[in-house]
């Protein structure tokens, strides 16, 4: 598979003159430091738990957004996740005395390292990277969110899924005493997300586990939430507890509660309007009260890197 | 003082300035001395001008049967003032919209217009809350004589509009929209009854 990266430079790709005329120091400094980490055992994804503790030792991404992102306040504060209410403050309100650690993961289905991961070592053998993405959710609001995350290709390739898993289904926690939107039938429990085995494994799909550098919140999907930047934001599922490498098409929780509005795939697309409301523009949270709604791009300004998995599909009718 | 002028001269104003009270705190939080708009303000005022607008028509349609069941006559001297509090927080809310929401934009005013029929519906609600506030006043009441009680009968169809509007709007939880139209219901439902028993 070609892996297309950005065409443009980004200003904060081209070496300053500073660190050109420094560039000797600079690969010495590498170089010991280099050798340290060899001498050592190697570090990998390491998260606090505690609630705001920074983070250690997150590497940049040539994926991330040069938009300035949202501030953490918004971010935090308003977002949709039924599990704590419906309402886009619920989850702010009613995920504070969330436990979301300590976690387990389960890995099953067609893969060759199935089994029930300790969340620590699930994402220990990864890299923790800084993605600051477009997060465009379906309601037609968006906003730049700082994620911190592991690569989900790098994920997938070390649980060794067989030539039978086609499909990656993800599932959210289910359990009503401590997520009171569960107590009611807003839609099927436990949440339900998937992806193709092919966008899976994109280099934008991310494991997210921190935002702003920072521990992530319960309320945005701790401790760890799948990112999926070119697709409305209800495919990033948050709190997983199951992830399952299956042969056929997995059922996604949206699409089983109203198939004619929210399809599988649910790529950001201003061509396909919801049923009820128009898809072509979105008011960026955090504008302003006078700034008006921006066009929303196709794939979410994503499609040099995931246009190519929808080759030959219908848009219209896969949306 | 008599009943006529106490009411007049204290309550009404009191009654008055209560009403403007959801206004005025969107405008206090907006500048954050009460509270606050959040992180989406825009949708936020949206959100609360149309409840409010929706509110105050199932309040504006409970003074008969309310005023039938207890026999306070005197509620009969606000209803007008809830009629026409029900257009200024419709108003308020088809402004935000237009303004705030849709940026004047005029290609997608028009599209929303056509092609989402729940703002079509809320937009037929609004022309209906247009021609009774324009018949409001005594003057229009005399002139139009029996045409203006069926005119004014219109505030049901506000009332159907409005919930419907709501109810198509939501995502998923229909749970407010639904306390809405219970009320919307029964307050319609004592009617059609005591009409009923009229005719027998």
């Amino acid at each position: 598979m070609l892996i297309k990266k950005p065409a443009d430079i980004r200003p904060s790709e081209i070496t300053s003159k500073d660190n050109y005329l420094n560039r000797r120091d600079f690969i010495r400094a590498g170089s010991i430091a280099g050798a340290a980490t060899m001498a050592g055992p190697a570090l990998g994804a390491i998260v606090p738990d505690a609630r705001r503790e920074k983070i250690g030792d997150i590497g940049t991404s040539i994926f991330s957004s040069d938009e300035a992102p949202n501030d953490y306040e918004d971010v935090v504060t308003y977002n949709n996740y039924y599990e704590f209410g419906t309402g886009k403050q619920d989850p702010y309100e009613n995920a504070q005395e969330f436990r979301s650690r300590p976690w387990s993961i389960t890995v099953d289905g067609e893969a060759a390292k199935t089994g029930t991961y300790h969340f620590e070592d699930f994402i220990k053998p990864f890299d923790l990277e800084e993605r600051i993405y477009r997060m465009r959710c379906v309601e037609a609001w968006s906003m730049v969110i700082p994620w911190v995350g592991i690569s989900l290709a790098d994920v997938i390739k070390h649980l060794q899924p067989t030539s039978k898993a086609r499909y990656v289904a993800f599932e959210t926690l289910h359990d009503p005493s401590q997520m009171p939107g569960q107590r009611r039938r807003s839609l099927a429990w436990p949440y339900r997300e998937g992806l193709t085995i092919a966008e899976a494994t994109n280099p934008l799909a991310i494991f997210a586990v921190g935002i702003y550098g920072e521990v992530l919140p319960n309320q945005n999907g701790a401790p760890i939430r799948l990112i999926v930047p070119w697709k409305y934001g209800f495919k990033g599922i948050k709190s997983i507890v199951r992830m399952s490498f299956v042969e056929k098409r997995p059922q996604t929780s949206w699409n089983m509660a109203a198939p004619n509005e929210y399809g599988f795939f649910a790529n950001v697309n201003p061509e396909v309007n919801h049923p009820r409301w128009s898809q072509a523009r979105e008011r960026r949270i955090g504008s302003g009260l006078f700034a008006s709604k921006q066009p929303t791009l196709m794939f979410n300004g994503y499609g040099e890197q995931v246009a190519h998995l929808y080759d030959g599909i219908d848009l219209r009718r896969n949306f | 003082m008599d009943t006529l002028r106490q009411i007049r001269l204290i309550w009404k104003p009191i009654v008055f300035l209560l009403c403007l009270l959801p206004a005025a705190l969107v405008l206090t939080d907006g500048l954050e001395i009460t509270g606050r708009l959040g992180a989406n303000p825009i949708e936020e005022i949206q959100d609360r001008f149309g409840n409010w607008a929706l509110r105050f028509i199932l309040i504006t349609l409970t003074v008969t049967p309310l005023r039938r069941l207890t026999a306070w006559n005197w509620l009969i001297r606000y209803r007008r003032m809830f009629g026409l509090f029900t257009f200024f927080y419709g108003l308020m809310h088809f402004l935000t919209w237009l303004f705030l929401d849709q940026g004047l934009l005029l290609s997608a005013i028009a599209e929303d217009l056509i092609e989402r029929p729940f703002i079509t519906i809320g937009f037929a609600a609004f022309l209906l809350l247009i021609a009774m506030a324009v018949t409001s006043t005594n003057n229009m009441r005399r002139r139009l004589g029996r045409r203006w009680q069926k005119l004014h009968y219109s505030a049901y169809a506000v009332g159907l509009l409005g919930v419907w509007h709501y109810w198509w709007q939501v995502k998923k939880d229909i749970t407010e929209p639904l306390v809405y139209a219970v009320i919307l219901a029964a307050l319609l439902a004592i009617r059609i009854w005591w009409r009923l028993r009229r005719r027998r």
